[in-house]
């Protein structure tokens, strides 16, 4: 009976097992049906918003290959900060800056700016001429010219150093000059260096006054020379990704942006170092104000040498703000939107915190605070500038349409340094009904652009995390990082080879310089300047 | 029905207890776990770089070396979904749980929420000393300590029960 008994429960015994051991399997059902329409709903949000977009992010942008690898010699007139810069983009540093990265790099693990320069593509170039003003820079870029720390090949070649820009421009075997001279050199440099044949990447801006600029745009049509201005951040991805977003209309009508510019510190405000080996001797005074009409006599050099490194604080060499800064983000947005010269420009400012009485080597005339209103009547939109040597504060750039705002820069951590986010606007005629139905909500972000968000980068510096969120430092190509000067270096090399255009050719730097122009010439006669395109004048 | 083969729990009340609280720990993994293997762009770096207190050197030999923040990442992404799964289902929950465990202390780790310590990554809740890292790996101590799995889940296929 017992065994009977036994032999009855046994099914039931084995049924129970069975529900025992698979009891949590149906919350395992339910976690996948829940994981299953979350999936479902979260590609449903992005299909209805922006499909596009997202399969274009997920395939980047890539570096072309070299199609016509011609070696090509090039001279680089000015080897200052910049001019140092830009030739190792071309792929020549100094022993001393390769040791010092090098060094860096052993001792602080996140710092990759040895790993990004040893990586970035050899140009096929030589570095054969060098003219600077000051013997130090000049026997620098001598031995960056031949540092054999390099990526690719071992050079070529030593630089030759010539006193003056013309006899450099005499070598029939300079094929393209980069001129990173302060800026008022730039319009006479570069419209010889065309005259000569010598295809020019000049720094921006480029030019000082608006009669440059025009000089320099028809001798550059009329040479037909390659013309690369130094706005790297026509290389930026993010930028890029911004004008698909914006050619697609998705933040509706747009009329109004806000570009600024924030830095809180003497260098960020051009109060430079004085070089120790800096005086009569090493530097050719002289031929440096050679073209200004306010000769300063170098007397007991103090104010000759504050001039010298220190030229981006005055009229007399540059346009403070306006060309130094406002025309990186200037030529950003025209990049992203195409705005062009304005019809207006009218500015206002001052030197209000980096005067001679808190410190007399703030010595300037340039203003530290300066803001810039643009009118484009016929695009029914104001670009407004503003700017402040004295705050940190991270405002970044905003395009504010009708359906959506554009946040630029201004964003770091985590390795997204120069992204951007999108976010929908609460009376959105576009994104009405999504909004009604929930399906966007105003207060998130409907797309977020965050390049190399899994590299990690070790830009520390304030002035670095500056240029950083500007995304004029680092940009990124198949996640890895690259430093758009050397980007901007090979699209002008590569337009000299293949009969090309450059990203930033000779029309829109002379969108630039004229837009600059405008502002500055506002700011000095405290009047709206107008902008006569027929007659290419300035009323 | 009483006398469960852990001798420890005593009933019924007890063993669903643990139960749920095995399978709500092995949801919040497993979902954890997915999210991060689905994000194409999820990466540890950014938790690691606000790392604090004794494992911040590690943190910051992990993030600057691609390969082992490729494997930090890789074991973040399948621990956790696995830990999920195996507490979900009472599969092989012992290891799971132990798993489990070592992978939250070591977020606690990385990041405590000592006295004096700061972090720029935004919270969800305010913490002193005590955080839900900590709490979820007492919670799993517990579900260690008091196995269910064998019970209730897959593990019955394995173990065979004394008695029932």
């Amino acid at each position: 009976m017992s065994d009977q008994t036994n032999q009855q429960n046994k099914p039931n015994l084995e049924r129970r097992e069975l529900i025992k051991s698979l009891a949590t399997v149906p919350v395992f059902g339910l976690f996948l049906v829940n994981l299953w329409r979350k999936m479902r709903r979260d590609a449903l949000k992005k299909s209805n918003l922006l499909s596009d977009l997202i399969q274009e992010k997920s395939a980047p942008a890539v570096i072309s290959g070299l199609s016509d690898s011609r070696h090509l010699n090039l001279g680089i007139i000015g080897y200052g900060g910049r001019g140092s810069h830009l030739i190792r983009g071309a792929g020549f540093a100094t022993k001393g800056w390769t040791d010092t990265v090098s060094e860096n790099a052993r001792k602080n693990k996140l710092d990759k700016q040895f790993k990004t320069y040893m990586t970035q593509e050899d140009l096929n170039c030589s570095l054969v001429g060098v003219c600077d003003l000051f013997d130090v820079r000049a026997e620098q870029a001598i031995d960056a010219s031949k540092n054999e720390t390099r990526p690719g090949a071992k050079p070529k070649s030593t630089a030759v150093r010539y006193r003056h820009y013309t006899e450099l421009l005499a070598n029939d075997d300079i094929d393209a000059v980069i001129v990173a001279t302060p800026d008022h050199w730039h319009s006479r440099i570069t419209i010889d260096a065309a005259k000569a044949g010598k295809h020019v990447y000049c720094e921006k801006g480029l030019t000082r006054t608006f009669d440059e600029a025009v000089k320099v745009y028809d001798t550059v049509k009329e040479t037909g020379i390659k013309l690369q201005l130094g706005h790297q951040n026509r290389q930026v991805e993010a930028n890029e990704k911004a004008k698909n977003i914006i050619d697609q209309g998705l933040l509706g009508p747009i009329n109004l942006i806000e570009i600024a510019t924030n830095r809180n510190s003497p260098w960020g405000a051009w109060v430079w170092d004085i070089h120790p080996q800096g005086n009569a001797k090493t530097i050719d005074w002289d031929t440096f104000q050679e073209p200004c009409s306010n000769k300063i006599p170098w007397g007991d050099g103090k104010e000759a040498l504050r001039r010298f490194f220190r030229w981006r604080c005055w009229f007399d060499y540059g346009t403070g703000l306006s060309g130094d800064l406002f025309s990186h983000d200037f030529d950003a947005i025209n990049q992203i939107m195409e705005i062009g010269i304005p019809k207006y420009a009218s500015s206002t400012g001052g030197i209000y915190y980096y005067t001679k009485e808190r410190n007399p080597e703030y010595d300037r005339d340039v203003p530290d605070v300066w803001n810039a209103t643009f009118e484009y009547p016929d695009k029914n939109l104001t670009l407004l500038y503003s700017a402040t040597l004295s705050s940190n504060n991270p405002r970044g750039n905003r395009i504010m349409g009708h359906d959506a705002s554009m946040q630029m820069g201004g964003q770091s951590g985590g390795g997204s340094v120069h992204g951007f986010v999108v976010t929908a606007d609460s009376e959105s005629t576009q994104y009405k009904d999504r909004l009604k139905s929930g399906i966007i909500n105003p207060n998130y972000p409907i797309y977020t652009y965050s390049p190399g968000s899994k590299q990690v980068d070790g830009v520390t510096s304030a002035t670095s995390r500056y240029f950083a969120n500007k995304g004029l430092l680092y940009t990124y190509r198949e996640g890895k990082r690259v430093d758009p000067t050397h980007l901007h270096i090979k699209d002008w090399l590569d337009s000299i080879r293949n009969d090309g255009t450059p990203k930033c050719n000779v029309e829109v730097a002379f969108h630039e310089a004229v837009t600059c122009a405008m502002a500055t010439e506002s700011y000095k006669t405290g009047r709206r300047v107008e902008w006569d395109p027929i007659n290419r004048k300035l009323i | 029905m009483r006398n469960f083969d852990s001798a420890i729990i005593k009933d019924k009340c007890q063993l669903y207890g643990l139960v749920t609280l095995r399978v709500l720990i092995g949801w919040h993994f497993l979902y954890e776990g997915i999210s991060k293997l689905i994000n194409p762009y999820w990466s540890s770096a950014a938790y690691l770089l606000d790392s604090k207190w004794l494992l911040s050197g590690l943190a910051t030999t992990i993030v600057s070396n691609p390969t082992l923040l490729g494997i930090s990442d890789y074991v973040n992404m399948w621990g956790l979904t696995l830990v999920g799964a195996s507490l979900l289902l009472g599969l092989f929950s012992r290891f799971g749980t132990l798993a489990g465990m070592v992978l939250v202390l070591l977020y606690y780790l990385f990041a405590p929420p000592l006295l004096g310590l700061e972090y720029a990554r935004p919270g969800e809740g305010s913490y002193l000393i005590v955080n839900k890292n900590l709490i979820e790996a007492c919670a799993l101590w517990v579900i260690y300590l008091f196995p269910t799995s064998h019970i209730i889940g897959l593990d019955r296929f394995c173990v065979k029960p004394k008695s029932n």
